[in-house]
């Protein structure tokens, strides 16, 4: 077992992959000279060369709809936008395009290409540089959309993006990058990911707490808190937000009978909208307390830091709402609840 | 026979406001906010003087294919055999046969949505492309694309796209894939006036130029995108120029001349070939009717809808290959003849083929299925069990 950051097991499974695969290249804003803006692809240009590292015009889409016709080819391009604000410039290749190509040819031809960039607020970047996108494209069918949330979840996310034969929008989360967890073997030797299914990272039976990225992590650590004061938080963290797997979502709700939604984009169709609905088909018998969700406050993210860290949920937010969920069951003493 | 700019800052013939070439070709559209067919381009050729007489019969024979299967395709519209939009090359045929007649058939080609000429013209039978126009299983795309999004890996046309430019960016990629495996093809690129004033066609070519790819980008330049001029919709009109930004050569050629067209494709298809180097080449060709089959093109004059009959591409080589003997008028009705069959044969191969099944509604989102994936018809519960 290995310890490894985030960012190293993204680094390192590129690698893998690029000498797994002559098809496998990379494209993107400064991933090459200047080793990428978040050091993901620190010396690969050095090992590969210009041709299997690309730097690209900052003109996201024309270089993502020229990976998009590249994988049409047969290439396994992989694009890193350097960030998920920029993805929206690309908009019309990646929803127009990458994801209607196989189906509006009758599936003559897939789109084998991973689209990877981070999102997140709490770096006091501002409004356009802030936001969390994925519900745009968790929205489209014909596109995969992952979040994994540990190193050892990347990487095997990673692996099974880069094989998979549709277009992927793998995303980060700038919080992530430096986290650190263990790999249960080497990057070679680890097995590609299901895309598609969600993972009970901790079984529980009181309550569940479900989210993605991010919020996963915080989802984890909010059962741990709980888990002190007698309370048993079942934790569900999605990895793929399409397709979703709402079989293992429903599952854990029917056997805790309550739960939390945590999510780090905006609540208003948001994806815990979704799940909540999906619980609400899939487990409505089953619940004892409504649906809670968790989310970011409704507003274009601001600078200041006082603002934006009222505004991003967070484990404390995770906390009350877990605590209003488990009260309203009752297995949370009234008084217990601060 | 084609203006051509070599290289930035070298400057390319000015426009004039004399009609060059009208008297050869006799066109003129009467609109001076319009490219003419033969304005700003060097008197041509009369159709035919750099072709032999079996392969301009060829060309006569491809472009009345195309002429009579899309009249068939206008009629089969009415009649409510073709739905959605359906976009006619009517008047662009010596463009779209030109232009094929310049590739490989290892040679791509990307289009935009009016496209069913370039399908046939590419090698895809006018019983597949038909076929597609009616919305069934044996069309080039199994009925999931229509009019617009034709697709044929075989004859190796990658997509009719329905978005002004959205396929630019991908014919880039294309190009990128080709030199990434060591191969000499080339990448056409066809598109619309209306496309040279959209990011993705200068983000596209700028990146083409920066990385010496191996694209043939044409503007097909038909006057008009929809119903809005060139004039009023692109600062320059003059398209092929927009190829020196990029340090590509360009040229500019009579899309009405179909020996012109297939000259000027080949030059810029054996640069991209020979030195990997994209290539610019505008094309000046009306069409005839409106945008859609649904379009009656109101938005021009009674002068400009007679200049345009005298700007048939079709009529013009006709008149040349009889004058110079080529092509009697006995076997050009014989041809016509034969022609009209195979477009008849076509609509009933479309016509008695069936819809695609429902069962295979959800086999084309993912070409890697996942669990998880919903299958789901609207009446349909989200979650069962």
């Amino acid at each position: 077992m290995a310890t490894v950051t985030y960012r190293q097991a993204l680094r390192d499974t590129l690698r893998a992959e690029m000498i797994r695969d002559e098809n496998v290249f990379l494209m993107g804003e400064e991933i090459g000279l200047f080793e990428g803006s978040y050091k993901i692809t620190e010396g690969l240009l050095k090992e590969f060369g210009p041709r299997r590292v690309r730097d690209t015009p900052i003109a996201e889409e024309g270089f993502v709809g020229a990976a998009i016709g590249a994988a049409m080819l047969g290439l396994r391009p992989v694009v890193e936008l350097m960030t998920i604000n920029f993805s929206l410039l690309a908009l019309d290749q990646i929803v127009n395009h990458a994801a209607k190509i196989y189906g509006m040819f009758g599936g003559q031809t897939s789109v084998p290409v991973v689209i990877r960039t981070p999102g997140g607020g709490g770096q006091q970047l501002g409004a356009t540089h802030s936001q969390n996108v994925e519900l745009f494209y968790s929205f489209i069918p014909g596109l995969k959309v992952v979040a994994p949330s540990t190193p050892a979840e990347a990487s095997a996310m990673l692996k099974a993006a880069i094989r998979d034969d549709d277009p992927v929008l793998f995303l980060e989360n700038l919080a992530l990058y430096n986290t650190k967890g263990e790999l249960p073997a080497g990057v070679e030797d680890l097995e590609p990911a299901q895309i598609g299914r969600a993972a009970v990272t901790r079984p529980g039976t009181d309550i569940t707490l479900i989210g993605y990225s991010r919020m996963a992590r915080v989802a984890a650590e909010v059962a741990e808190t709980l888990a002190a004061e007698g309370v048993s938080a079942e934790v569900v963290d999605l990895r793929s937000l399409r397709p979703l797997d709402r079989a293992t979502i429903v599952e854990s709700v029917r056997g805790t009978g309550c739960a939390v939604v945590a999510e780090d984009d905006w609540l208003t169709y948001g994806i815990g909208a979704e799940i909540a609905a999906t619980i609400q088909e899939g487990a409505f018998d089953w619940l004892d307390a409504p649906v809670r969700r968790v989310a970011m406050a409704e507003v274009p993210l601001p600078y200041a830091k006082s603002l934006e860290s009222a505004a991003l949920p967070s484990a404390e937010s995770l906390l009350t709402a877990a605590r209003d969920t488990l009260r309203a069951t009752g297995r949370l003493a009234l008084e217990t609840a601060s | 026979m084609a203006e051509t700019t070599r290289s930035a800052g070298t400057a390319a013939p000015a426009r004039t406001s004399r009609t060059r070439g009208a008297k050869a070709s006799g066109r003129e559209t009467g609109r001076a906010a319009t490219p003419a067919p033969g304005a700003d381009v060097p008197a041509g050729s009369a159709s035919g003087s750099g072709a032999d007489a079996e392969t301009l019969i060829g060309y006569y024979r491809q472009m009345l294919l195309i002429r009579r299967f899309e009249e068939r395709a206008a009629r089969a519209y009415t009649e409510a055999k073709i739905g959605g939009y359906c976009h006619l090359n009517l008047g662009e045929e010596a463009t779209v046969v030109g232009l094929m007649a310049a590739l490989r058939p290892t040679d791509y080609l990307f289009t935009n949505y009016r496209e069913h000429g370039y399908a046939i013209a590419k090698g895809i039978t006018p019983d597949r492309v038909m076929a597609e126009l009616y919305g069934r299983s044996t069309g080039v795309s199994k009925g999931w694309g229509g009019s617009m999004h034709m697709f044929d890996k075989e004859a190796r046309l990658l997509g009719g796209y329905g978005i002004v430019g959205g396929q630019v960016p991908l014919a880039t990629g294309a190009a990128l894939a080709v030199g990434y495996k060591g191969g000499d093809d080339v990448v056409m690129c066809q598109m619309g006036d209306g496309t040279a004033a959209i990011g993705a066609f200068h983000e596209s070519l700028n990146i083409a130029g920066l990385w010496d790819l191996p694209a043939v980008f044409v503007v097909i330049n038909n006057g008009l995108g929809m119903g809005t001029t060139v004039e009023n919709s692109s600062a320059e009109p003059e398209l092929y120029k927009r190829g020196a930004a990029y340090r590509m050569e360009s040229a500019r050629v009579d899309g009405t001349d179909v020996v012109a067209v297939r000259d000027a494709a080949v030059l810029a298809v054996e640069k991209a070939r020979a030195d990997s180097r994209p290539y610019l080449l505008e094309t000046i060709s009306p069409r005839l009717k409106g945008h859609s089959v649904v379009d009656p093109a109101r938005y021009r004059s009674k002068e400009e809808r007679d200049a345009l009959k005298a700007a048939d591409p079709l009529a013009r080589i006709a008149l040349d290959l009889a004058e110079r003997g080529i092509l009697s008028h006995d076997a050009r009705d014989a041809l016509d003849a034969e022609v009209t069959a195979e477009v008849d044969a076509a609509a009933a191969f479309a016509d008695g083929s069936p819809a695609p099944d429902v069962s295979t509604l959800f086999d084309y989102t993912y070409a890697t299925p996942v669990p998880g994936e919903l299958r789901r018809l609207p009446a349909d519960p989200v979650f069962s069990s």
